[in-house]
């Protein structure tokens, strides 16, 4: 898999083919769309359920912020334990509009049947309260300002993600926090803002978060089933278009830069490169992809609550990111489908217990165990993940010559190997 | 010929430890300048402080046509400035081959949009197969630089630092674990280097700094002890003395 920047003939290639997993990746995810369209309740034979149609399209979107922590892991080695926050915060800002939005639509209802028409005042009143009732408030907080419109929340999920990125990383960058350090202010900075939403007076609900979010304002009429399929297209889209954006990031001489900054950081910059400036682009731009992957994810959920947002969650999806390989990004999605998949399936208490006689093995406290004890034979045995085997099979199947020489006879055939 | 780089009355310690103290030091354009001196005498430090690595606790260090103050600026822009660096042990990129290596260093934009948006033409490609050539790796641009032996991998790195076409050149320990065919092929290539630009080399070994036939500086506890050629300073007593133990 050659990305070098040389190519032979000198003429462009295109994306694709400095990049073979592009259009691999994105058939593989077509397919599997149509798969799941054909399968569903909403829009096909009914094969599967709506509730496993919302886990797998939930599982795109995880395999989104997988490819995001990828590349700012496994490309720029910046350990970020703060992603899964990020994603969180694109969650809090669509669900805000979500939660106004139904609960507008609900209060204007039962208003309706009073004599006289409800002045904007009341109605406003009467959103608060159905919101706020539960954490003892009956005022919006400045937070929720801009929840009555879609496009801002939409932007939010953008910028919220974006700034507190770009804040966090200009001051971490600069002041040359690198390695253990950086990943331990990054899981600071995740814990700040768990517990931050967990007060009830933070605006956001406290413990409580924000629920019903699977009901799409004014689209009472359509059923689950098709809002399921719905967002499983938009993962599936975005997961596709993430997946080009970051092989395009990664294919030229960003990629080269960035793979050099997690290589030898000190050697960059006396090439010249300001890396603090390449380490916050690339800090930032995930820290967005994040957001848009958990924008999409949390309607799926229908809840978000602050424990999403705990440093917990973001260990995951670098355990993720591990097993499934980082430094590729199929790998990340690999190992993000993978592990929450299963993850589902021990959990749900699907998985059959094991009765050892003496001791009874029950998945659901067992599968952590199982999962940080992969965590360390993957990172012992198998640095590459679960990505590695594609190695494997590319290495039986094409010779690597080191650079030797072909040998007396130099055949046509024999030098389209040895160019592999 | 105009002065390049002028470093006046330096001085940094750690700990106490002065690793220069006083030292001043100057080069033109277009000049091959060899550093000699025993372990400690801070020739390391020295480069340190040109490339902005380490920042000194006194004095000034001045560059270029305007003779600007290098020591408010970040490596990154020192670098950019047309101040190259070869490190001792060769660190090149070992995960990447020898072409992205190469075509990471060729002189372009630096900052990361205009990186992101970059895609190299006729002409870089061009010139990375000349400095291959120059560099004796042309047949192994495609290998991931790793892959390279010891020797190999100094010379990429040389390749690196003159596609990064810089103004003054600092080299450390050039020939360090090379063959004398190799030596003989650096020599050539820093007096090669010099011609356009100005070379300063770090060296312990003697015999090399003869063959570079030019000015010598000879360093010792953090500040110049000796200047001239290298038959002047090889008969010069501080030096025999510093050199053949005390």
């Amino acid at each position: 898999m050659s990305e070098s920047t040389l190519s032979a003939g000198h003429v462009r290639t295109p994306l694709a083919l400095r990049f073979p997993s592009v259009l691999v990746f994105l058939a593989v995810l077509g397919l599997f769309t149509l798969g799941v369209t054909i399968l569903s309740e909403g829009f096909g034979i009914g094969a599967i359920s709506t509730s496993f149609v919302k886990t797998l399209g939930k599982t795109l979107c995880l395999c989104l912020v997988a490819l995001a922590m990828d590349l700012v892991w496994g490309y720029c080695g910046i350990l970020s334990l703060g992603h899964m926050a990020f994603f969180g915060l694109g969650g809090y800002a669509i669900g805000m509009w979500l939660m106004y939005e139904r609960t507008r639509l609900i209060v204007v209802d039962s208003l309706a049947a009073s004599e006289l028409p409800p002045t904007a005042q009341e109605i406003s009143d009467g959103i608060a309260t159905q919101i706020f009732g539960v954490v003892g408030a009956s005022e919006f907080p400045p937070v929720w300002a801009f929840a009555h419109s879609l496009p801002i929340q939409l932007a939010f999920v953008v910028l919220v993600p974006g700034l507190l990125a770009l804040v966090f990383g200009w001051l971490a960058f600069r002041s040359r926090v690198t390695g253990v350090y950086l990943s331990i202010l990054t899981q600071a900075m995740t814990l700040a803002l768990s517990l931050y939403l967990f007060q009830n007076d933070s605006g956001l609900r406290g413990n409580n978060g924000l629920s019903g979010l699977q009901n799409l304002p004014g689209l009472d009429a359509v059923p689950q089933a098709t809002v399921s399929v719905w967002f499983f297209w938009g993962s599936a889209f975005a997961l596709g278009a993430g997946y080009v954006l970051c092989a395009w990031i990664v294919s030229g001489k960003f990629g080269s830069v960035i793979r050099a900054i997690r290589d030898d950081e000190a050697r960059v910059r006396f090439l010249g490169y300001p890396v603090e400036a390449f380490k916050l682009f690339v800090f930032t731009l995930t820290a967005i992809i994040a957001g848009i992957a958990g924008a999409l994810y949390y309607p799926q959920a229908g809840i978000i609550n602050p424990t999403e947002i705990a440093p917990i969650a973001s260990i995951y999806l670098a355990v993720w990111v591990a097993i499934g390989g980082r430094g590729r990004l199929y790998g990340a999605v690999i190992g993000a489908a993978f592990v929450s998949l299963l993850s589902t399936w021990f959990t749900g208490g699907q998985a059959p217990d094991i009765n050892l006689g003496f001791y009874r093995i029950q998945w659901v406290d067992w599968w952590t165990v199982l999962l940080g004890l992969s965590f360390v034979l993957v990172t012992l045995f198998a640095p590459k993940g679960i990505g590695g085997l594609v190695d494997i099979i590319i290495d039986r199947t094409t010779p690597n010559r080191h650079g030797a020489d072909l040998g007396p006879d130099q055949g046509a055939l024999r030098e389209r190997e040895a160019d592999k | 010929m105009s002065t390049l780089l002028e470093v006046s009355g330096v001085s940094v310690s750690f700990d106490g430890f002065k690793a220069i103290n006083n030292l001043s030091f100057q080069i033109a354009e277009r000049e091959l300048r060899a550093v000699i001196g025993p372990n400690g005498a801070g020739k390391t430090t020295f480069m340190d402080i040109i490339t902005g690595k380490t920042k000194p606790d006194e004095g000034r260090v001045n560059y270029g046509d305007k003779g600007v103050s290098l020591l408010s600026m970040s490596e990154s822009r020192i670098a950019q400035a047309g101040v190259g660096r070869k490190f001792q042990r060769p660190t090149v990129f070992e995960d990447q081959s020898v072409a992205d290596n190469l075509m990471m260093a060729l002189k372009k934009a630096r900052g990361p949009f205009s990186v992101l948006t970059f895609r190299p033409d006729e002409d870089d490609h061009a010139k990375i197969v000349e400095l291959a050539e120059e560099i004796g790796l042309s047949g192994a641009l495609h290998r991931k630089s790793g892959e390279l032996s010891h020797g190999q991998k100094q010379w990429l790195e040389i390749g690196m630092l003159l596609a990064q076409e810089p103004r003054l050149l600092l080299v450390d320990e050039p020939a360090a674990g090379m063959t004398p065919t190799e030596r003989e092929h650096t020599t050539d290539i820093l007096r090669e280097a010099a011609r356009t630009r100005a070379v300063v080399v770090v060296e312990h070994d003697m015999e090399f700094v003869r063959r570079l036939d030019c000015k010598v500086t000879v360093l010792h506890e953090g500040s110049v002890l000796a200047e001239g050629s290298i038959d002047h300073v090889t008969q010069n007593e501080k030096v025999i003395d510093v050199y053949l133990g005390r």
